[in-house]
């Protein structure tokens, strides 16, 4: 059913010196004693990461708690902040579909997409025959989700412990590592454009609408450097 | 506060899960080497790219009680030891997790 082979190679990714572990460990740390703060139980923190599993929309939901957002406006700004995950699935799976494999495989798996695990497959899908990328890929995706629970429970345990300057240090870690990964992706022109123009755009487009600047920043950022990509290439 | 944690819950993840389930469906559609791919190829980095810029230059939380200035600088000293580590992403991370942690003690 899986080729146990290639899930474990994907697994293993989480070892050495490119791991995400280290990031998606302190930021799952920082969310589990968040959610602890705003009056959850340890089943529902290890049931919000494990259906959820997106930092962002986890640190959404919670800022919504606090304020007593309506459901309808949590499901908006939830679902807002992480409609990055549809280009990320596009631009993924068709890498991955293979017709030898079940459909199945697919539907269940895109719940690991996320950053870490979408950039390091993003980083080694080449290296692996396209029949045996979505076995690898359930791999990298049951390591990360993994430590991204683990980490919850950590975090929801240790809360007490976590003085805001530790909790500070911790915040800043997943920021630092996608932006390292991001920089580490700059091959081509068309990916070195759209990265640099989303992270100003993304910013800029802050002032008209805090909500929708990820959006709007990112699909103008990403339809530009296409255009100009694509001119280059010819 | 919003009462129903469960529900709250299984909202959240709803939304989000609704993203990535239409993606795959989209995919079933799209190959690897046509022009739309490419194009959400250039979206998906975009929007990542806008993502982690407006947590460091908005962020909500915590990290918005650390100085701009100081923010800034510990990405682009990151930054520079992800290159001088031959692009080893352990000692950026954990390097500025701790020098942010110094600034805002001792500054």
């Amino acid at each position: 059913m899986i080729d146990s082979k290639y899930f474990l190679k994907g697994f293993a990714s989480i070892r050495g010196v490119r791991s995400p572990a280290i990031a998606l460990g302190a930021s799952f740390i920082a969310i589990g004693a968040l959610l602890k703060n705003i009056g959850f139980t340890i089943q529902e923190s290890i049931f919000s990461t494990f259906l959820t599993y997106a930092l962002p929309g986890s640190l959404v939901m919670a800022e919504s708690m606090i304020i007593g957002a309506s459901l309808i406006n949590i499901f908006i700004a939830v679902w807002l902040v992480n409609a990055r995950l549809y280009p990320m699935t596009v631009s993924l799976m068709p890498l991955l579909m293979h017709k030898s494999q079940p459909k199945w495989k697919y539907y269940l798996s895109c719940h690991f997409i996320a950053v870490s695990s979408w950039l390091i497959m993003k980083d080694n899908y080449e290296q692996i025959n396209k029949e045996s990328r979505i076995d690898f890929w359930i791999g990298i995706g049951v390591a990360t989700w993994s430590v991204a629970i683990f980490s919850t429970v950590i975090g929801y345990l240790a809360s007490d412990f976590l003085n805001e300057d530790v909790l500070i240090g911790l915040a800043i870690i997943n920021p630092i590592y996608f932006t390292c990964m991001m920089v580490g992706a700059m091959k081509t022109i068309k990916i070195s454009l759209s990265i640099i123009l989303g992270a100003i755009l993304g910013p800029a487009f802050y002032f008209v609408s805090p909500e929708w600047c990820i959006l709007f920043g990112g699909i103008t950022a990403g339809t530009v450097a296409f255009l100009i990509g694509e001119i280059n290439d010819k | 506060m919003t009462s129903n944690i469960v529900l709250v819950i299984l909202i959240t993840s709803f939304a989000t899960f609704l993203s990535r389930f239409l993606g795959v469906l989209s995919s079933e559609n799209i190959k690897e080497t046509s022009k739309i791919f490419r194009w959400f190829n250039c979206l998906a980095y975009s929007t990542l790219a806008a993502l982690i810029a407006r947590i460091v230059i908005f962020p909500s939380g915590l990290l918005s009680e650390v100085d701009y200035f100081v923010r800034i600088i510990v990405v682009i000293l990151s930054i520079g030891l992800f290159f001088i580590t031959k692009k080893n992403l352990v000692y950026p991370t954990i390097f500025s997790a701790i020098i942010l942690s110094l600034f805002n003690s001792y500054l």
